[in-house]
């Protein structure tokens, strides 16, 4: 009668799975190393949310109740520890994550360090903008991240707005504005100065105040103090 | 393969609409079929400098609103056969013509001629836009002077942004035809000379139009002045810009008026 009952029962199953847990290795002071843990997760909050944490506590030497306070410390960041490692089993209560041995160190893949969707990789901006026509009258370019390079003239009538310096390989018979962000050392180098305004930094100079000697010859402006100061190039 | 060509230049009165009608008139002569389009829908000229004036019966805003069809509205030259035009309403603005309007009559007339001079008015607003905007090639007309200079610069950057081509990614092929010209006030330093003029606006030279009475005459008499004394120096001009338009390479010269032998031989009468 017993006999198909004791055939049916079957041992439990046992499944192996590893997973690749990061380790956490806290220094002293404990309150500074939580402030880097802080840092992290201000620039990406949840990235440890459902991942494995283990604590290896070999270079620090904290009592029991240090080790609670810390992984309560973790808690409170919703990190939670799978185990801990590097400590004395002694130091362990119940009431702590269990210790853990045996543990190789592996290389975390790219895939496994992926940063989370929210903060995508800033790639930095061109600091210039180059432009290989020449700038019409009555057309505007304005690029206040940084230098603007001209390749051809800029003509009566047209403005370039430059939060960096400006760069003009043919004549200048328009606008330019250097600086306009607040950057005084910001300058304007052309060609061939026939320019109806120069401004830096937002002091600015008109066609009329232009020495004429400079005329159609190759110049530059620069701000020195207050005052703006054109003078030839070579 | 038609060309279409605007012929504009942001000012008014350098010559838009008398370049047109001489260009049209030369690449006809030259065999050719041409038609003349005149866009400066509320103030049309074109009509008048083609001598075609008392026989306009429908117009391009007719066209674009569909009240009458393009062959109806389109008139033949009556001295040169393969010569058209279509004009302009003067009883409209600028407001009457669309975008695709004009897409469509402009695509209609490709298959018909093998150019398509576009006489732009002045301004860069909606009339002159639409005239360019479906350009494959522009004449840019240019006085010797600042002001004309400058406003050509502003309509080349248009050409370079607000075409059909631009947006493409392609570019509106550019001529800069100087008109009223004076060689002699040029050399006195009272114009600005052509390489001042051709250093601003870094495009390439189509001819220079030298100023003078004939294209008045021509103007008044309602024939382009191509056809009206095909000898004088602004004909020979046009005619020469017209073979280059069509591919032609011909050494740049400023035609001047022809002296007679026996003024040349009798010019200065001894005192």
């Amino acid at each position: 009668m017993d006999q198909p009952a004791e055939a049916t029962r079957q041992l439990v199953r046992l499944r192996g799975r590893s997973y690749v847990a990061y380790v956490f290795c806290p220094a002293v002071p404990i309150a500074g190393w939580l402030d880097d843990i802080d840092r992290t997760l201000n620039g990406s909050p949840g990235f440890f949310v459902g991942r494995p944490v283990v604590l290896d506590l070999a270079a620090v030497d904290l009592s029991p109740q240090a080790i609670a306070h810390l992984v309560a410390n973790l808690e409170q960041r919703q990190i939670r520890v799978l185990g801990i490692e590097g400590v004395d089993a002694a130091r362990l209560t119940t009431s702590l994550p269990p210790l853990l041995t045996g543990g190789r160190d592996c290389v975390l893949k790219p895939s496994e360090l992926e940063k989370p969707p929210e903060k995508p990789e800033v790639r930095p901006q061109p600091a210039s903008l180059l432009l290989e026509n020449p700038v019409r009258s009555g057309q505007s370019i304005i690029f206040t991240e940084g230098d603007v390079t001209v390749l051809g003239s800029v003509g009566s009538g047209a403005e370039i707005v430059a939060g960096g310096s400006i760069h003009i390989y043919g004549t200048l018979r328009g606008r330019a504005m250097a600086g306009v962000n607040g950057n005084s050392s910001a300058r304007i180098y052309c060609q061939k100065i026939e320019a109806e305004l120069l401004a830096i930094d937002g002091y600015y100079q008109t066609a009329d105040e232009l020495d004429a000697g400079l005329r159609s010859r190759p110049a530059q402006a620069w701000l020195e103090g207050k005052t703006m100061r054109i003078t030839p190039l070579n | 393969m038609a060309k279409v060509l605007v012929v504009t230049s942001g000012k008014g009165g350098v010559g838009k609409t008398t370049s047109t009608a001489a260009l049209g008139a030369a690449l006809a002569q030259s065999g050719q079929k041409v038609v003349v389009v005149d866009f400066d829908v509320g103030l049309r000229n074109l009509d008048l400098v083609m001598g075609a004036e008392r026989r306009v019966v429908f117009d391009l805003i007719n066209v674009v609103q569909g009240v009458a069809k393009l062959s109806q509205a389109l008139i033949r030259d009556k001295r040169l056969e393969n010569l058209w035009l279509l004009p302009a309403s003067q009883t409209r603005d600028k407001d009457a013509l669309t975008d695709q309007g004009v897409g469509v009559i402009i695509a209609d007339l490709r298959a018909r001629f093998d150019w398509v001079l576009c006489d732009s008015p002045a301004g860069i607003e909606r009339g002159a836009t639409l005239a360019m905007r479906y350009a494959d090639e522009a004449v840019i007309v240019t006085n010797p002077e600042v002001s004309s200079v400058r406003d050509s610069d502003r309509i080349i950057g248009m050409l370079d942004s607000k075409t059909v081509k631009a947006e493409q990614g392609e570019r509106v092929v550019k001529h800069i035809l100087i008109t009223r010209y004076d060689q002699a006030r040029a050399a006195r330093g009272e114009m600005l000379n052509i390489d001042d003029i051709l250093e601003i606006l870094a495009t390439p030279l189509l001819g220079i139009v030298p100023e003078s009475q004939d294209v008045l005459r021509a103007s008044n008499v309602g024939c382009p002045v191509t056809l009206n004394n095909a000898a004088s120096a602004p004909a020979r001009a046009y005619h020469e810009a017209a073979r280059r338009l069509m591919g032609e390479t011909i050494p740049m010269t400023i035609p001047s008026e022809r002296v007679g032998l026996m003024n040349r031989l009798l010019g200065r009468r001894a005192a």
